[in-house]
């Protein structure tokens, strides 16, 4: 039978704030466990809650990143469920009365091939909202040990619409969702780092049926890959279950990432009750209009926005804006190049081709490619090196030339092109001279390229430039060619 | 003159002040008396002589360097065992937390220090300030130094009955339903709720967060006032902490605010369920009132008779939620028995918390359960609202409210042990002022047949504690039921 497919899902982003969100204990990730605790964050008796403003105005950007609606107020709610890694054994969050409210995601579904662009769509959210971390669990032979660190992290929590269709379709979503998030500069989101963990809820029902089917919720997604086949392998287990005149029982799975599998973790009968109330120890938050205003016209642009506006003014095409776009240093770096020197193609194939593959060069062995933030240039670099080119300074052979010297000692390209003697060359009589030596040593090419063969002409145009080591000028080069051929009769 | 232990803070302050006393003296005085009677009254949990010397001692080296820090200077303070002294054991008198010392002042303890006072010792309470008797504590039972046989009132317990026996000059107790104000009247002592927010509840071992405030219990109103001066203020460790907007030297207007005032009696409060003795006596208080000039005013609160149920709803769903920290996985007590997260959580808290937190904690469960909340919780709150507008209503009127603050004598141990509906309508009169967060104050207004100390509350507008004071310091100069010790 056919099914169509829906999926909701839930992202949970560790805000990147300084200290944590109801006190001033630090994290980052890597610490020695339980080194970025204290009073507040173990729950000790007697120890109260306190906002760090931080986290509401981080949470406001990503929210006005993503398109939503920032309330007048917000409050928080006790979510009371007992586990070891949640210091009260409640955990604050938004229920009630959440940051952000609605909202909306432009994803990319992939293209009919890599260099082509795929179909834009929307995907809704239905709201955004934060909450404190737990602890983290680690089980090991005999013993279950936690570390705090993480406790008391700012997550927001996105909540989507059921507005998905497919694992691509996810996948499209977190990809479009963590460039938004970098662009905000909200969090890292690195999975493998817990900065971002994903939840799906998936339901079939019979293609074409208004009627929403069961759904089940899968959790612990802690990677794209295992996003895709936790919902693939969650779309043929109810396909199945549905093609055998089974019902689908409604659950929380867990994903088993090395298995590829996932299994019931809890039904719906044993489901906790949170038994939400409003915190008592906080105030609810008030959200100045003109500061909600004030950081929405402070928004970086989106990214799907900012490669529609390279593509239509800057006339680059689909291969170099899905290079720069979804990394926003990468298409900063290429705006400042751009504001020392307006050559918008030049300057975006050397980043998209010559600089990436230098950055993915210089990385030690087995480490993923350097990031912008690492490299030894600065976008003027680029964009005198463009400019360099495009004055008729130096060939664009000898701009390659050029890059990987600058590249290597940071010296700027016009530095080295003196340095080195670089610059084309102007000395005609030199290339006239060796033009003759070529027609000479060439009779074969000289009586096509008089036939008509316009090509043959390249083949006495290589062992000039080789001579002049490329400063020939190609135009310059090209012209006494023809013009010696031709009063040769 | 009283004995020393018996004497108050703005007395003994004089003393030291002028050199006639040490705080070192005072100490040991307090420390001899409690030695003398402590096995009758049993109102600590813990004390340590040679901490407490050994603060004297530096309050004396700071006074004779000509720094003094403040009105409390070198004066021993008891502290009720739910509020958090660095180095101290923290227990909220209950065996959960049976091994576990405070790493922390709580911002009152840090505020007392800094006005120089000696901490001395850990107070008796009701388990967690569960409890109008002091009788649900896992480790004592403190009797009532008026009738050794007979509670002396709560959950504050400890607290009153320690400074009515002499055993400290002033003490800090808690009042989340009338557990400074009831054990107060009990014992014949002064006793302030303030303001809710006034005083920050950072260190204060949440019981009703909402409901939940520290106060002073001392043998005067002038000394309640000097003490509230020191506890108060906005704190950046506390949300719900609230900064006066301007405030009064409390000590200093109980001399220039001398009425007369307008002062209302709730008429539902001297209605039915009170024993004649006191409602007697409170008449009589209300008569003085008015022959010194005052007007009083007949005034209705029609939604207080809902303050007992509304209060077991609110206090005991935020109990439910505050308490769950206690689970044997960071520190306090862990069973034995453990052997998975599960068990450490049922075994550890089946063994460590007492049969009325157990009680309130499987009460407030429930009325925070999907499919009862809007039934109780929400609607509790909505109740308190109006019961909040009846004040503000009668504040119109009136500016301050006068009533009994329990409606009988402390009663004998074990008496309402059985029956906690009965030992809930302990605090009757009480309840209704923390569920709209208004300040009042238990003062003595005499004794029964029997010779079984009578409070008068006063109740005032929100941070009107200035008025507050007054009203009752007029009551208390005019009488000598404060100067009235208890024979031990």
């Amino acid at each position: 039978m056919e099914y169509d497919v829906v999926i909701g899902l839930e992202i949970h982003v560790q805000l990147k704030t300084r200290t944590k969100m109801f006190t001033a204990a630090p994290y980052h990730y890597g610490a020695e466990p339980n080194t970025l605790t204290d009073a507040v964050v173990l729950g000790l008796p007697g120890t109260l809650p306190v906002l760090n403003h931080a986290a509401i105005e981080a949470c406001a950007k990503l929210g006005l990143m993503l398109g939503c609606e920032i309330a007048e107020v917000c409050k928080w709610d006790r979510k009371n469920y007992f586990y070891p890694d949640s210091p009260k054994n409640y955990q604050l969050t938004q229920n009630e009365e959440p940051l952000c409210l609605g909202g909306r995601v432009e994803i990319e579904l992939p293209g009919p091939s890599r260099n082509v662009q795929g179909e834009h769509r929307t995907v809704r959210l239905n709201r955004i909202h934060l909450e404190e971390d737990p602890g983290k669990l680690s089980h090991e032979a005999f013993d279950t040990v936690i570390d705090f660190n993480r406790a008391g992290v700012p997550l927001a929590e996105i909540v989507t619409e059921p507005d998905l269709h497919s694992s691509e379709e996810a996948v499209a979503f977190l990809n479009a969702l963590i460039q938004l998030i970098h662009y905000a500069g909200v969090s890292d989101c690195d999975m493998e780092k817990g900065q971002l963990r994903c939840d799906a809820n998936v339901s079939l029902k019979p293609a074409g049926s208004e009627q929403l089917g069961t759904r089940t919720e899968m959790k612990n997604l802690n990677s794209i890959s295992n996003v895709r086949a936790a919902i693939e392998y969650e779309i043929a287990r109810q396909a199945d279950l549905l093609d055998a005149g089974e019902s689908i029982t409604q659950e929380t799975r867990r994903w088993n990432a090395e298995k590829g599998t996932s299994s019931s973790l809890r039904s719906k009968e044993e489901a906790h009750d949170y038994r939400y109330f409003p915190d008592p120890d906080l105030m609810p938050v008030r959200l100045v209009r003109a500061r909600v205003a004030e950081m929405e016209a402070g928004l970086p642009e989106r990214p799907f926005d900012k490669q529609r506006r390279f593509q239509e003014e800057l006339g680059l095409p689909y291969t170099i804006t899905s290079v720069l776009c979804p990394d926003p240093e990468l298409s900063a770096f290429f705006e400042a190049a751009l504001a020392v020197h307006h050559a918008p193609k030049a300057i975006a194939n050397y980043i998209a081709n010559d600089l990436l593959r230098e950055l993915s060069a210089s990385a030690a062995h087995g480490e993923s490619a350097l990031s912008i933030t690492d490299c030894p240039l600065t976008p003027a670099h680029i964009a005198e090196l463009a400019k360099l080119i495009e004055a008729g300074v130096i060939t664009k052979q000898i701009g390659k030339e050029v890059f990987a010297a600058m590249y290597a000692s940071g010296e700027l390209p016009a530095a080295i092109v003196e340095k080195e003697g670089l610059e084309q060359s102007d000395n005609s009589d030199e290339v006239e001279t060796l033009c003759r030596e070529a027609i000479a040593g060439n009779a074969k090419a000289v009586a096509q390229f008089k036939e008509g063969n316009d090509k043959a002409l390249n083949a006495l145009k290589g062992p000039v430039m080789k001579a002049t080591k490329g400063q020939a000028n190609p135009a310059t080069l090209d012209a006494i060619l023809r013009k010696l051929i031709e009063s040769e009769g | 003159m009283p004995e020393l232990y018996h004497q108050t803070i703005a007395e003994l302050s004089a003393a030291l002040e002028a050199g006639s006393l040490s705080s070192v003296a005072l100490t040991e005085a307090v420390i001899a008396r409690t030695a003398a009677v402590e096995a009758k009254v049993q109102a600590f949990i813990h004390y340590d002589a040679e901490d407490a010397l050994t603060q004297a001692r530096a309050s004396d080296e700071r006074r004779a360097a000509g720094k003094a820090l403040g009105p409390l200077e070198g004066i021993p303070l008891g502290i009720k065992d739910i509020l958090a002294v660095e180095g101290q054991p923290l227990r909220c008198a209950s065996k959960i937390l049976d091994n576990f010392v405070s790493p922390y002042d709580a911002t009152v303890i840090a505020k007392l220090r800094a006005a120089g006072a000696v901490l001395w010792g850990r107070l008796n309470m009701d388990e967690f300030a569960m409890g109008s008797s002091t009788e649900n504590s896992a480790y004592v039972t403190t009797a009532n130094p008026w009738d050794l046989e007979r509670i002396p009132g709560g959950s504050s317990g400890g607290s009153a009955a320690a400074l009515a026996a002499g055993e400290a000059i002033a003490t800090i107790g808690t009042d989340t339903g009338g557990s400074i104000r009831q054990p107060a009247a009990l014992c014949g002592v002064v006793g302030m709720k303030p303001t809710y927010g006034l005083v920050s509840r950072y260190g204060l071992v949440a019981f009703a967060s909402s409901l939940d405030q520290a106060g002073p219990m001392s043998r005067t109103v002038e000394d309640a006032a000097i003490l509230l001066q020191a506890m108060l203020g906005k704190d950046p460790l506390d949300s719900t902490s609230i900064a006066m907007p301007e405030v009064p030297d409390f000590r200093a207007e109980l001399k220039t605010r001398k009425g007369p005032w307008k002062l209302g009696v709730p008429r539902e409060f001297l209605a039915e369920g009170i024993d004649p003795e006191v409602k007697a006596n409170i008449e009589a208080a209300i008569d003085w009132y008015r022959q010194q000039g005052s007007e009083i005013v007949d005034i209705s609160l029609p939604h207080t008779h809902l303050s007992v149920p509304v209060y077991y709803i609110i206090a005991t769903a935020e109990a439910s939620s505050n308490l769950a920290r206690f689970d044997g996985v960071r520190y306090g007590h862990r069973s034995a028995e453990a052997n998975d997260a599960l068990s450490l959580f049922t075994k550890s808290r089946g063994e460590g918390f007492g049969d009325e937190v157990k009680r309130r904690i499987i009460l407030g469960t429930y009325v925070l359960s999907s499919g009862y909340y809007d039934a109780y919780y929400l609607r509790a709150q909505k109740v308190r609202t109006l019961i909040r507008r009846d004040f503000e209503t009668a504040f119109e009127q009136v500016d301050a409210i006068l009533s009994p603050t329990s409606p009988t004598p402390a009663f004998k141990r074990g008496e309402r042990s059985d029956d906690p509906l009965a030992m809930y309508l302990s605090d009757i009169y009480t309840i209704a002022v923390n569920l709209a967060g208004l300040p009042a104050l238990s003062l003595p207004s005499g004794l029964t047949s029997e010779g079984l100390p009578i409070g008068l509350q006063v109740i005032g507008k929100a941070f009107g504690e200035a008025d507050l004071f007054a009203v009752a310091h007029a009551f208390e100069q005019a009488h000598d039921y404060h100067r009235q010790v208890a024979a031990i």
